[in-house]
């Protein structure tokens, strides 16, 4: 491997990695702090693709017109579908909460099946991050890729200071080792907790509309990102926004660099290194918080 | 007199085991109540129904004033009743600092007058260690934490359940003495505690619980002269 190849295969794997972390932080915020098995979190990812696809041309096409658009009705649906279902998914136990959440899954599922079709889509990046930049002599490197990094950056410094330098993120924290404090304290949790599930189905569904260009837009893309995001939220210790960072960019530089070092064995490489981490760190990289 | 809490005929059940038989409770502006019964008389339960906690609950709780029967927990602490619970509900995973800061407001009124440094002048300790988390405090630690963090809500009425449980003599008397503060300060509280000798020396009035039912309420210290008073604490 040349200098230049090496290169592109880091900004791969970093871009990648980071798309991995936008979507595991919001399963980090359902699953690891809230507490509920969230199996759909993919779904939102599909979702999220499939906006992209189907919202494009009533906006005329305008690809940020259609990520705005998309984050507001990520923001109703995550709202509604708390209030609907997951409010009563707290108290229960994970077989109820695994058999809820795959149901929605099968519900999502066959509502795009109707909705949009079972076709696969290609989606073009905007006209403005189409281009390509190069990258020593002969190599060059797509502007969208690095557009996509630089969104996810920002959105994880974003969400790391909201969770812990806010009052917010603290009360978010608190909530999840004792919530009957958190209300004793004047904090109606319900709520809260509420937004934060909807912030996270945001974040998912974010992440599926700037994939969409990326990776094409097809059925069940949901079920491949949920298992390795679940791996991410393991690895990096359940609950931590800082463990799910480190976690999803070693996983998006494992999962990159096998594929072209050891391309046989790249498929269980991401589990080969969760079961050594746990072997090593039974609760993973980093505590809660 | 205004009162913070009129309680009538509370009930209250966890699960099918019916555990307030009917209770009535009055808290006025400013006033300690001594809460005493054995262990599992329903002290604990009285509490977290007046909190609204406890779901199944019946009778009528009303909060200055105004019906608040069927009102959530977040809604009584809002109109100003703070809570420091048996076990103290120090977040472990947030900083001395954090803990103190999170859920600070005025009153309802307007009332601002403890400030964040007036409470670290009241705890010198959790200045010391501010930036800690609440999970590496000493069980002494944790108290003062936690009442330092119910006073930053500026509430009215303070609950204290078991504030002095498992600390080392000198720290009970620190705690006592802050009781002594807060009620100086005129806050009103509700106390349990073990040491009824220090309850009733320290309340206006006392509520004796007897398997869940009211069994003696009055002056403080009439109740404690009241020869009933043992046979009732198993003393």
């Amino acid at each position: 491997m040349d200098l230049s190849t090496f290169l592109i295969q880091c900004l791969n794997a970093l871009q990648y990695g980071l798309l991995l972390y936008l979507v595991a932080m919001g399963l980090t915020l359902i699953f690891g702090i809230m507490g509920v098995i969230n199996l759909a979190h993919g779904s939102f990812y599909m979702i999220g693709a499939y906006m992209a696809f189907a919202l494009a041309p009533m906006v005329g096409g305008n690809f940020y017109l259609t990520l705005i658009l998309g984050v507001v009705l990520a923001v109703v649906l995550g709202y509604v579908l708390e209030w609907a279902f997951f409010s009563y998914l707290y108290d229960r136990d994970h077989l109820q909460q695994v058999l809820m959440t795959y149901g929605l899954i099968l519900v999502f599922e066959e509502l795009r099946s109707i909705l949009v079709g079972d076709d696969v889509h290609g989606i073009q990046p905007p006209e403005l991050l189409a281009g390509t930049l190069p990258l020593g002599d002969i190599m060059t490197y797509p502007v969208y890729r690095l557009f996509v990094s630089g969104m996810c950056i920002l959105l994880a410094l974003g969400m790391y200071y909201v969770f812990s330098r806010t009052r917010l993120g603290m009360m978010i924290r608190a909530g999840s080792v004792n919530r009957e404090m958190v209300q004793s304290l004047g904090i109606d949790i319900q709520f809260l907790y509420r937004v934060v599930f909807a912030a996270g189905v945001a974040i998912a569904v974010l992440a599926g509309m700037l994939a969409a260009p990326i990776s094409s837009v097809y059925p069940g893309m949901g079920n491949q990102v949920l298992i390795i995001c679940f791996v991410v939220v393991v690895i990096g210790g359940i609950g931590s926004i800082r463990g799910a960072f480190f976690a999803a960019l070693l996983i998006g530089f494992v999962d990159t660099f096998g594929k072209v070092l050891v391309p046989e064995a790249s498929g269980v490489l991401a589990y080969v290194l969760m079961a050594l981490i746990l072997l090593w760190k039974p609760n993973g990289l980093f505590k809660a918080g | 007199m205004s009162h913070i809490i009129e309680a009538t005929n509370l009930h209250a059940w966890y699960g099918s085991s019916h555990i307030l038989h009917g209770i009535d409770l009055q808290i006025s502006r400013g006033e300690t109540i001594g809460l005493l019964g054995r262990n599992g008389m329903g002290k604990s339960t009285l509490i977290r129904t007046v909190l609204g906690h406890v779901k199944q609950r019946d009778g009528q709780i009303r909060l200055f004033g105004q019906d608040k029967s069927k009102a959530k927990p977040h809604e009584i602490a809002r109109l100003g009743v703070a809570y420091v619970p048996e076990g103290r509900g120090v977040f472990p995973n947030l900083t001395v600092h954090e803990n103190l800061v999170m859920a600070a407001r005025p009153s309802a009124t307007g009332r601002n007058d403890w400030s964040y440094d007036k409470v670290l002048q009241t705890f010198p300790r959790l200045k010391e260690r501010i930036s800690n988390l609440g999970g590496q405090l000493s069980g002494g630690e944790q108290q003062m934490l936690s009442i330092g963090r119910a006073l930053m809500t500026h509430p009215e009425l303070i609950i204290l359940d078991e504030a002095t449980e498992g600390l080392a003599p000198l720290i009970v008397e620190e705690i006592w003495r802050v009781i002594g503060e807060i009620r100086a300060s005129g806050i009103a509280t509700l106390i349990v505690d073990r040491n009824y000798h220090k309850v009733l020396a320290n309340s206006d009035r006392a509520l004796v619980l007897q398997k869940g039912l009211s069994v003696m309420q009055g002056e403080a210290a009439a109740i404690a002269n009241d020869p009933k008073l043992a046979s009732y604490l198993g003393v």
